[in-house]
């Protein structure tokens, strides 16, 4: 949006929090039964379970690490078969310099395995999370702030197919949520 | 509903009687009072004894810089290493350093996938120390190659002349475990810190909240984040656990794959390992013992923190005992003359046996205390005790490198050494680096993982209720 500010009076949805881990556990299990999809729940610390209480699958950040560690092996196995074995044979301490060489080449592959993993892991993480990103309608909410102390919030976006004003602030309450705050884009 | 609630026990872990664990948050602290404890230290003034620490520090630092740039200007002639023993305190200072970081990275990866909860009041802090001890490290080899511009010589690129680098050499395999340690141990961090980044920037104003806000890059804390987040955090720990025992084994290579006796030992990476384990839990603990008292954080960082290091202090430190004296049974029962030469050499008529007595009292005799559970708990007892092992862990490192080379195969190439006053205070100046590096860290992010800490709270447990209700139903169907 060109002209997006906290004044504007577009809808982003509902900002709600609940007392405890256990209120917010079982409140988005019911939101997931409800149906919705545009939703999040916003905590201090990870909730033990709370993937299967909002129908959340596996992360899949493992397969993208499992890619960078693969290319860490290869790049370091050619790196090193390359330059030792074709472009500049070292002939030293009695170490052969053809495919044999391999015991020598161990440590340097391990290492690059373990660094592209954790580049992998690390990129791949922010592109999952989708993160930098520095600016985002619920960072207007003073409700949704407490999430970083001790707030735990659920946060239903008005995209959403299933929300409606109302109904969806009628749920909310419902379930056990405390204060309820509409955020705008 | 959940199947939590099938589970055929009525009461929450942390409850079931017989069972009595030690919280490991005291005094039922809220969520609140550890965010507010926390993040207090960074937003308030600090207490006098911070600057009466951080200006010796940073003087010490100036006297690094003095000595590195006069090292550079002259030559690294101005150290009192030479022929035989080309690796004097710098190669000493690297290995001592480099240890010191492995006691971090052990607590953030190896406690996180054994799942030892109480990991979490002393994992910040303790990687922050790796990364400034792997930073201390760093400056030794590099300077001591000599020519420091020439240091770019050590990556995978051709030089003018097409000359690659010796894969096949240990120092080689050093500088990619000592880099990718360095790299990976940043990241772990970083990672680590984005949601207390976060929190701080939830609560700063001004200035102070960009720049937090910068780092935290946004952060939301949602389920849909955290569910990523988590993985990515299980899988470095599962990477940084076999990195950190690679790395210490690729330095024990620098020794062990060469032929001097004394060094050509296939035992040198486990003993290496565990001396590094043990040297580091040392630090955390010279470290924390005073942070917990001055910023007031006893109940976070409690007496069954202290105790579980200080019973790894036991076991490394035995573990090490174990390797000296296998060491000595090896070069006699091995029969190769040059070996028994040179542990006769160590213990009895060497010119550097002061220095094996005072690594194996210091590394062996003096953490057998830890035995005894009052001197566990008993606070000074502990920090005496964790220095004794400080100092005996860079005695193991100098009696590993000079005593070898100063007494090799022939006795014409025998020789002394001791260092130069260049060497004594570039080392003292890695000291003052290293706090003045902890200092600051202590100023400006979270001493203890905000968000981790909150999660091993009782009530953090999302069906902490449930068990706390079944309970309660089971007990009045009893009566």
């Amino acid at each position: 949006m060109s002209n997006s500010s906290s004044s504007s009076n577009e809808l982003f949805g509902y900002v709600a929090e609940f007392s405890s881990a256990s209120d917010l556990y079982h409140a988005a299990e019911k939101i997931r039964d409800a149906g919705f999809r545009r939703w999040d729940v916003h905590t201090p610390f990870p909730v033990h379970g709370m993937d299967h209480a909002m129908g959340l699958g596996k992360s899949w950040l493992s397969a993208i690490v499992l890619g960078g560690g693969a290319t860490g092996s290869i790049l370091a196995l050619f790196l090193q078969f390359f330059t030792q074995v074709t472009l500049y044979p070292t002939v030293v301490q009695d170490k052969p310099t053809n495919l044999f060489t391999i015991p020598a080449f161990f440590p340097v592959t391990f290492e690059l395995t373990i660094l592209l993993s954790a580049f992998a892991t690390v990129f791949g993480l922010l592109a999952l999370i989708m993160l930098p990103r520095w600016n985002h309608p619920l960072f207007n909410s003073p409700l949704f702030a407490k999430f970083s102390n001790d707030g735990f919030i659920l946060v239903i976006e008005a995209r959403d197919p299933k929300f409606k004003r109302e109904k969806t602030r009628e749920l909310l309450t419902e379930i056990g949520a405390g204060k309820i705050e509409e955020v705008n884009y | 509903m959940a199947d939590f609630s099938k589970a055929n026990t009525a009461v929450h872990p942390s409850e079931a009687e017989g069972v009595v664990r030690e919280p490991l948050v005291l005094n039922n602290r809220s969520l609140g009072w550890i965010t507010d404890r926390i993040c207090g230290i960074v937003e308030n003034r600090q207490p006098l004894i911070w600057w009466v620490l951080f200006v010796p520090s940073v003087a010490l630092f100036g006297c690094l810089l003095f000595t590195l740039v006069y090292l550079v200007s002259t030559g690294v002639g101005v150290w009192g290493n030479n022929q035989p023993v080309a690796w004097g305190w710098a190669i000493v200072n690297f290995v001592f350093w480099i240890g010191i970081g492995h006691a971090g990275t052990l607590i953030s990866a190896i406690l996180f996938l054994t799942r030892q909860k109480w990991r979490t009041s002393v994992n910040r802090a303790s990687e922050a120390m790796t990364l400034f001890a792997v930073m201390c490290a760093g400056i030794f080899p590099g300077f001591h190659v000599g020519r420091f511009w020439m240091v770019w010589f050590l990556a995978p690129v051709p030089n003018s002349n097409g000359i690659w680098q010796n894969f096949k050499s240990p120092l080689l395999w050093d500088v990619f475990a000592v880099s990718t340690y360095f790299t990976v141990s940043v990241i772990f961090w970083y990672i680590g810190l984005i949601p207390d980044l976060a929190t701080l920037r939830d609560r700063a104003k001004g200035i102070a909240k960009k720049l937090y806000g910068f780092f935290a890059l946004g952060w939301r804390g949602g389920n849909r984040q955290w569910r990523h987040y988590e993985m990515g955090y299980l899988l470095l720990a599962a990477l940084s656990t076999p990195l950190v025992l690679s790395v210490h084994s690729v330095v024990s290579f620098d020794f062990a794959t060469s032929v001097v006796p004394g060094w050509h030992t296939t035992i040198f990476p486990p003993y290496f390992v565990a001396g590094a384990i043990f040297g580091g839990f040392a630090m955390v603990l010279t470290l924390m013992l005073p942070v917990r008292k001055l910023y007031g954080l006893e109940d976070l960082i409690t007496a069954k923190h202290i105790d579980n290091m200080a019973k790894i202090i036991l076991l490394t430190g035995t573990i090490v005992g174990y390797a000296y004296i296998m060491e000595l049974f090896i070069s006699y029962y091995g029969a190769n003359k040059f070996e028994t030469d040179a542990f006769h050499l160590r213990i009895l008529s060497g010119p550097y046996t002061w220095a094996y007595y005072c690594m194996f009292f210091c590394n062996v005799i003096a953490p057998q205390v830890f035995w005894f559970k009052f001197c566990r708990h008993n606070l000074w007892i502990v920090f005496i005790i964790v220095n004794f092992v400080n100092a005996g862990m860079w005695f193991e490192r100098f009696v590993i490198i000079p005593t070898s080379v100063a007494r090799d195969f022939l006795p014409g190439q025998w020789g002394y050494y001791s260092p130069s006053w260049v060497e004594k205070l570039m080392f003292l100046g890695t000291f003052g680096m290293f706090m003045m590096l902890f200092l600051l860290f202590l100023r400006f992010l979270p001493v203890i993982a905000v968000a981790e800490v909150k999660g091993v709270l009782p009530e953090s447990d999302p069906h902490y209720h449930d068990w706390k209700h079944l309970r309660e139903k089971r007990r009045g169907a009893a009566k």
